[in-house]
């Protein structure tokens, strides 16, 4: 199948990198959904833009933005990091969101967006835990049922963030099939939406699952590089940078860090993915290094499957990245060159998170660590802007921190 | 004509129609389970191709896909278990599973094999209208392939009518919203009833829930027929003889 048979209709360059009528990305996206979900996925694709672009959604969302999630998030220049690595390193402070990473902007703007729905019930899947707090979150605010699918190998490995899920009020549900991680979580989700379709809107958490959730999620979390431009005609006088680095598991916060720089020709944009124990192991979840076309959780994607098309277990120290698919927008931003792909083992990721507390007095989350530690894989000039998208903190990673660093110090 | 049109031909009422995952019992057994559903009595066999992420599927479904994937089942090894097929089984089989093992294998090369071995149909519960028209409807035809659609308690009656205009062999009507094999179906007769008012063109097998006597009777009040799987995937977990097949749908057909 090439783009032209799915019959992709954005033809220019200022259009080439957003979705099209049909719900693609070049070769990738459109909604690869049962019949169960039809009437939801269809109603959505009908509304959504016109419900999120309404003057009174915006007017809320921005104002929730400010003053419950304390936006714009700072962008902060660090001189430690461009003594090290050559350029002018930026950090976009995600981590200092409510709730601790960029996943709060999405969960904001849905729950806005269930709420117009008159939806009754929450559900989400999770997998480093911070999608599952930034929805437990809305819902307390919201007054809204919540329920969060986490795969039971993740329920186990972010303990913090389980606890403050259920201390928000929600359920927590531990999925057992599988690799027990983030795509299991993500299935057990689905099954519940196809069993409650009435009264439940299901809040994905990435730019992945059917048209229309990736461009959904996309736009809400676009604060991040519209916040970008503005801050750094404050500090540099130019709206652009010369690269953004930011980390993809499903691909929402380098969604959010790219979106405003996407027609930007002259903007580098570097996504890094996890390469586990090494992009050879087996042990792994570097997608676009290892996988090829396929359909997983509604989409057509770039995806890791055998040749008889079954999904294969990833692999990532990090559970936000432990994902086998990328967004339809980050597979087509992949398949024509837009932005370039850096892996980052967990050795790598875990070394840069203790740098940066070491030089920045900044905890990362492991997931963010990825982009942290690309920034010595890439070629940054001397007078070059770098962007990096910090999308969250490490709280929830501390045991993992702690045991690397004693196992290090032995 | 072909086999599925036929089968509702002869007989307008009580089709049994049983699901079973291809593999489930090792390799080399599916062709011996759909001998023992036709000599068993069955009208329509859905054989199901495993897959690792099946979203539409309950515990049990899922749990024999997982077993098939482990006993080595693919797309690849189940065209050669059915390359024989036609020599000792006449009933009607549909493959059914996800689009992406198919579109591993290549759409077309699958239509071709599915025509190649005399498999009459597909169930792809995560291939949507839209996109089977758009872009593989002409493949299936080529090859004769009957592609079944589904309808659900969420779809609407404008595109219950659209789908029946679109389908042959028969649309598959799901009972309840949920998964397969769901404990908790509550069988809405209200439903059923509506579905039977449209008076559809194309006959009508009711799936999702009917595990026994009474559950599956229910349904033929309302349609052609039903469909049972995970109910039938749980029997076979002890056997697969001919004889432990034939008491499983004797219990079913009672009367
Ligand atoms: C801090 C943080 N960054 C990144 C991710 C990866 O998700 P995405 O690629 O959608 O940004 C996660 C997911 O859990 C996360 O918690």
């Amino acid at each position: 199948m090439d783009g032209k048979i799915l019959g992709y209709t954005n033809t220019t360059f200022e259009d080439m990198y957003t979705v099209d009528n049909n719900g693609y990305y070049g070769k990738f996206g459109g909604s690869f959904i049962p019949e169960m979900m039809h009437k939801n996925i269809e109603f959505l694709k009908l509304k959504y833009l016109e419900i999120i672009q309404d003057s009174n959604f915006q007017e809320e969302f921005h104002s929730l933005l400010r003053d419950y999630v304390g936006r714009p998030s700072p962008l902060y220049f660090s001189q430690a990091l461009s003594d090290i690595y050559g350029g002018k390193v930026y950090l976009k402070r995600e981590d200092l969101n409510h709730t601790g990473s960029h996943k709060i902007n999405n969960t904001i703007g849905q729950i806005l967006l269930a709420k117009r729905l008159g939806k009754k019930r929450i559900i989400a899947e999770t997998g480093a835990g911070q999608h599952g707090v930034a929805t437990a979150t809305v819902c307390a605010k919201a007054g809204l049922e919540c329920i969060i699918y986490m795969g039971a190998t993740d329920v186990a490995r972010q303990k913090p963030n389980v606890d403050k899920i259920k201390f928000l009020g929600a359920k927590v549900i531990p999925v057992t099939s599988g690799n027990k991680t983030l795509k299991d979580a993500t299935n057990e989700a689905i099954r519940d939406w196809i069993s409650n379709p009435e009264s439940t809107h299901y809040i994905i958490g990435s730019v992945v699952g059917p048209h229309p959730y990736p461009d959904m999620v996309s736009r809400f979390q676009s604060v991040i590089s519209e916040e970008i431009q503005k801050q750094l005609i404050e500090k540099t006088g130019k709206s652009n940078p010369s690269k953004v680095i930011a980390c993809v598991g499903g691909g929402s916060n380098a969604a959010g860090a790219f979106y405003h720089f996407l027609d930007q020709k002259e903007v580098e944009l570097i996504a890094v993915e996890a390469a586990g124990k090494g992009v050879d192991t087996g042990e792994s979840a570097a997608t676009t290094a290892l996988g090829n076309m396929g359909v997983l959780h509604g989409a057509m994607t770039l995806l890791m499957q055998t040749e008889d098309g079954q999904v294969v277990e990833p692999y990532s120290v990090s559970a936000g990245l432990d994902y086998p698919g990328i967004g339809p927008l980050h597979a087509h931003l992949f398949d024509s060159n837009r932005a370039s792909f850096v892996n980052v083992t967990d050795e790598e990721a875990l070394n840069a998170a203790l740098e940066l507390t070491k030089i920045e007095g900044i905890i990362p989350a492991l997931e963010s660590s990825h982009a942290l530690a690309a920034l010595s894989k890439i070629d940054i000039k001397k007078d070059e802007v770098v962007v990096l998208n910090l999308s969250g903190r490490g709280d929830k990673d501390m045991d993992t921190y702690l045991n690397y660093h004693k196992q290090k110090a032995q | 004509m072909n086999r599925i049109a036929n089968t509702f031909n002869n007989r307008r009422n009580n089709i049994l129609s049983i699901y079973f995952t291809a593999g489930h019992k090792g390799l080399n057994t599916c062709v011996d389970i759909l001998k023992h559903l036709e000599n068993s009595g069955v009208d329509i066999v859905e054989l199901g191709i495993p897959f690792s992420d099946p979203v539409a599927d309950g515990p049990t479904i899922q749990k024999s896909s997982e077993t098939a994937l482990l006993n080595g089942m693919s797309v690849k090894q189940l065209f050669e278990e059915l390359q024989n097929l036609r020599d000792d089984v006449t009933i009607p089989v549909l493959l059914m599973g996800y689009i992406n093992p198919i579109i591993q294998f290549g759409v077309e090369a699958f239509c071709k094999k599915c025509h190649e071995v005399g498999v009459d149909g597909v169930i792809i519960p995560d291939l949507p209208l839209d996109i089977y028209e758009r872009h593989y409807k002409d493949i299936f035809e080529q090859y004769n392939i009957v592609n079944t659609l589904l309808v659900t308690p969420q779809t609407s009656d404008e595109r219950i009518r659209q789908i029946d205009h679109k389908s042959n062999g028969f649309i598959y009507v799901v009972s309840s919203n949920g998964t397969t094999g769901d404990k908790n179906a509550v069988l809405h007769n209200d439903y059923f009833a509506h579905i039977k008012s449209l008076e559809l063109e194309t006959p009508t097998l009711i799936g999702f829930g009917i595990r026994d006597n009474k559950t599956f009777e229910n349904a033929c009040k309302y349609a052609n027929g039903a469909i049972i799987g995970s109910r039938f995937v749980q029997h076979i977990e002890e056997g697969y003889s001919d004889k432990h097949i034939k008491s499983f749908v004797d219990e079913i057909v009672k009367s």
